[in-house]
């Protein structure tokens, strides 16, 4: 199977980002999948930054340990990543600031003879990796027209002229696949939202979650929705509370931090019946913990998070294609239930960048949301079988539409009487059946691997993509529930038939869906657990399945 | 078809409660509306917790009974959801003063058009007499009970500072002045603050002190900002003073939910950008 991997490494503000997502392009037009990983600590300057490039012919979500091309800006590049060097890898340098690289590149000289500002450095490395590896002038000519839409044809000088300093050393092989769409994550999200029928995002910054705020405060205009940035977190859920009663779809994007301050919002979501959908993106805690590093140890907190007893869906997408399939159904589900709609990713998935299928999932079935009928007088928590009210909001014609944070009657006035508080907690818990129904039309389960292994892998997110390579290598099944709640017991039971041994695999230190799994009866035998903020790599998780024992 | 304008819910106040004064008005305000052939189905109350807070399940229009500090959030995103409403925040002083004084200050700096009034009876009634950001100094409170170490804040001073378009101090016990005040309030475009002193019948009965310090400003053109700010610190809400009641400054700038009008995208043209997105991403 074709595939290759390369890693771009420099100081913070060199712009490894940009290149990656040009590395990332020449390998899409020649019938990659690909997935991009970037590596950066919290800082705006200096530090080291590093993306790691993978190519395959397959769907791809991780990396490996092995690069067959480096693109060093800098000396701490070649040091740093030595480990993944073979004997085979092609390492090219800036010959100015590289003393040992194997393809030096005058980039100074070079940019000096264009003209071209330092900024252009980089295509010069790209121009020389792009003749390295083989790739044919034109699908770098396409690629840079595409991509630079200001300064091409100077940026492609500087690339031709490195073109032209090398031979190809370590020619990569095209692929069948017609080129995709390459997107983050957080973007795959956002997308999601805006076919969800999003009216209005509203976030307060917060690494890995700010790319949803920058991609959609970008293409407002292009969505037709409001953007808003306020004062904090609290400030974040209850304006998106306040969309929604007036009857406009909002979402909410935060990471573990600030969504611990919406927590209070999140409760009157689940008192007041106001659907919402919320994005988590987790990163390593608790607390400020590995700001720009990944981590999966927030599901028992979204599981739990805020007081009292209410219905919440969680859905964990495992890439970009699932994130943008499953933020789309959660603003769906968040209306039909009226209850809060979790979609959990962390940096991987928010960061990462992944080939995605443009065609996939353009169709839906139609969502309902129950509306008033215009008998008077409204009762926005008026008691049904389903246990979900009609909704109408303000400004329709004779409703009074109230809601209320206390315990209320079925008009939403304050009720403190036992009969009422005891009518409606059953009311609100009977939308946990109701959503458990509603539930059953989606995949809520994906087994993958060999599916008759009798050794599972139990995991969730974006371990997904390390999972099923690792599992393909090791003939084991895969076990993944992207829903999370309502818990979908009897769909992993399913999965599970004939496996003697389920290990789990996660990225933090407690387990935590194996914790919840083991409350419904299932039962792992083993745990591979990863929590250094850094995602396990294939060879990683082979290793240390072998090392637990198939 | 005129509305009742209060509900059945059984109005549980105490007997004297400023509340009382402060529901009338706006009831008043509201019957009034519909005379001049407004409806009723476009306004929304948006209360906090506390006391004060009563009023949306007494007052039969659309509300929503936020939390405690945060009602201003919830009608800042009302409001810009739906423009067209009009928004009524009724807050404590408690309520907007301590635990949601950052939205408090958020919404006058962005200038989002809706009106807020402060029910500040200068105590927490609701959990049984502690002292709020606007008690005296050395208020016995059952918090505090050798008295407060720390001075008031200045509600009108902070709001003029914060950059409210309107700021109005109103009485309970001057009520045609207080339905002046909120009806101002309302008709003001951008945001509009209404710090309403009122006493609390259990735990800060200062009715004596109020009528005989309470003196009314003149109806005339808003003085401008600087001498707003002076008229404002002639009271710190601790000393012996005047207090003057009425209009402390208007000013009309571009509000909030003017600004932040969506652009229409229908849903064809929707999925038609998206795919034009992918494609420039390949």
């Amino acid at each position: 199977m074709n595939e290759v991997s390369v890693l771009i490494g420099g100081k913070a503000g060199d712009g490894i980002n940009s290149a990656g997502a040009m590395v990332a392009q020449l390998l899409n037009h020649l019938g990659y999948r690909i997935y991009l990983y970037f590596d950066y600590p919290s800082l705006i300057r200096g530090g080291h930054n590093f993306a790691v490039i993978r190519g395959s012919e397959r769907d791809v979500g991780t990396c490996r340990n092995q690069v067959d091309f480096v693109l060093a800006l800098n000396e701490e590049t070649i040091e740093r990543h030595k480990e993944k060097y073979t004997q085979k890898t092609v390492i090219i340098s800036n010959k100015d600031l590289v003393k040992n690289g194997s393809y030096g590149i005058p980039v100074k000289a070079i940019l000096a003879e264009e003209k071209a500002p330092v900024i252009m450095g980089n295509s010069a490395l790209i121009g020389g990796f792009a003749k390295a590896a083989g790739i044919e002038w034109e699908v770098v000519d396409t690629v840079f027209r595409r991509h630079i839409p200001k300064g091409a044809d100077q940026n492609l000088a500087v690339a031709k002229k490195t073109f032209d300093l090398f031979d190809p050393v370590h020619p990569i092989k095209k692929c069948e696949n017609r080129p995709q769409p390459l997107v983050s994550g957080n973007e795959a999200i956002g997308l999601g939202l805006i076919r969800g029928g999003l009216n209005a995002y509203i976030s307060y910054p917060m690494t890995p979650s700010s790319g949803i705020l920058h991609f959609l405060a970008e293409q407002k205009e292009r969505f037709g929705i409001t953007v808003v940035h306020p004062e904090n977190e609290i400030a974040v859920i209850l304006m998106a509370l306040g969309f929604a009663y007036a009857g406009k779809k909002s979402a909410i994007g935060s990471s573990g931090g600030g969504f611990c301050l919406m927590t209070e919002g999140l409760s009157l979501a689940g008192m007041a019946e106001i659907p919402l959908v919320i994005v988590v993106s987790q990163r390593t805690g608790p607390s400020t913990g590995l700001p720009t590093y990944t981590g999966q140890s927030d599901l028992q907190f979204i599981l739990h998070a805020g007081h009292g007893e209410f219905p919440r869906m969680i859905v964990a997408p495992g890439d970009a294609q699932e994130a943008r399939y499953w933020s789309e159904r959660a603003m769906d589900i968040a209306w039909k239930c009226q209850c809060p709609a979790f979609i959990l990713a962390d940096k991987t998935l928010s960061e990462g960048i992944y080939s995605l299928d443009p065609d996939s999932a353009m169709s839906r079935s139609v969502s309902f949301v129950s509306l008033w009928d215009g008998k008077i007088p409204y009762r926005r928590y008026e008691n049904t079988e389903s246990g979900i009210s009609p909704m109408a909001f303000p400004g329709a014609k004779d409703a009074v539409v109230k809601v209320n944070s206390y315990m209320h009657d079925e008009a939403g006035i304050t009720a403190e009487d036992a009969g009422i508080s005891n009518q409606m907690t059953k009311k609100r818990l009977k939308k946990w059946e109701t959503l458990i129904d509603v539930m059953q039309g989606y995949p809520m389960v994906i087994q993958s691997g060999t599916s008759d292994a009798s050794t599972a892998l139990l995991c969730w997110g974006s371990v997904k993509g390390v999972c099923e390579e690792a599992a393909s290598e090791l003939g084991l099944r895969v076990v993944r529930p992207v829903v999370l709640a309502p818990f979908p017991v009897d769909p992993i039971k399913k999965a599970l038939s004939g496996v003697k041994r389920l290990i789990a695999v996660e990225e933090n230190a407690t387990a935590q869906l194996a914790a919840l799994a083991e409350r419904h009866g299932i039962i792992t035998h083993e745990k591979i657990l990863r929590y250094d903020g850094r995602p396990f790599t294939v060879e990683d998780l082979v290793f240390r399945v072998k090392e637990a024992g198939i | 078809m005129t509305r009742t304008l209060i509900t059945s819910a059984q109005n549980t106040w105490c007997p004297g409660c400023g509340n009382f004064a402060i529901q009338h008005t706006l009831k008043n305000l509201l019957s009034d509306r519909e005379m001049e052939g407004k409806s009723l189905d476009d306004v929304v109350l948006v209360s906090g917790i506390g006391c004060h807070a009563k009023i949306a399940d007494y007052l039969n229009i659309n509300s929503f009974y936020s939390l405690h500090g945060r009602a201003v959030p919830a009608a800042t995103g009302i409001k810009l959801a739906n423009p067209k409403l009009t928004v009524i925040c009724c807050v404590g002083d408690g309520d907007a003063y301590a635990e949601g004084l950052d939205h408090l200050i958020f919404a006058a700096k962005r200038n989002i058009d809706i009106t807020v009034i402060v029910h500040n009876n200068r105590v927490y009634g609701l959990t049984t007499g502690q002292y709020t950001p606007t008690s005296p100094l050395g208020f016995k409170g059952r918090s505090t009970p050798t008295g407060t170490a720390e001075y008031p804040v200045n509600p009108v001073e902070l709001m003029l500072a914060s950059g409210a378009g309107y700021v109005a101090r109103g009485y309970t016990r001057k009520m045609d002045l207080l339905k002046e005040l909120i009806r101002a309030g309302i008709a003001h475009k951008g945001f509009a603050f209404i710090d309403v002193l009122q006493i609390c019948a259990t735990f800060f009965p200062a009715t004596d002190y109020y009528d005989s310090h309470v003196y009314e400003l003149p109806v005339t053109v808003s003085p401008g900002f600087e001498a707003a700010c002076a008229l404002a610190r002639e009271w710190d809400y601790n000393s012996d003073a005047r207090i003057a009641l009425g209009t402390f400054l208007t000013r009309v700038s571009p509000s909030f939910d003017e600004r932040m009008v969506p652009v229409f995208v229908g849903e064809e043209e929707r999925k038609r950008a998206i795919r034009e997105l992918l494609d420039a991403r390949m």
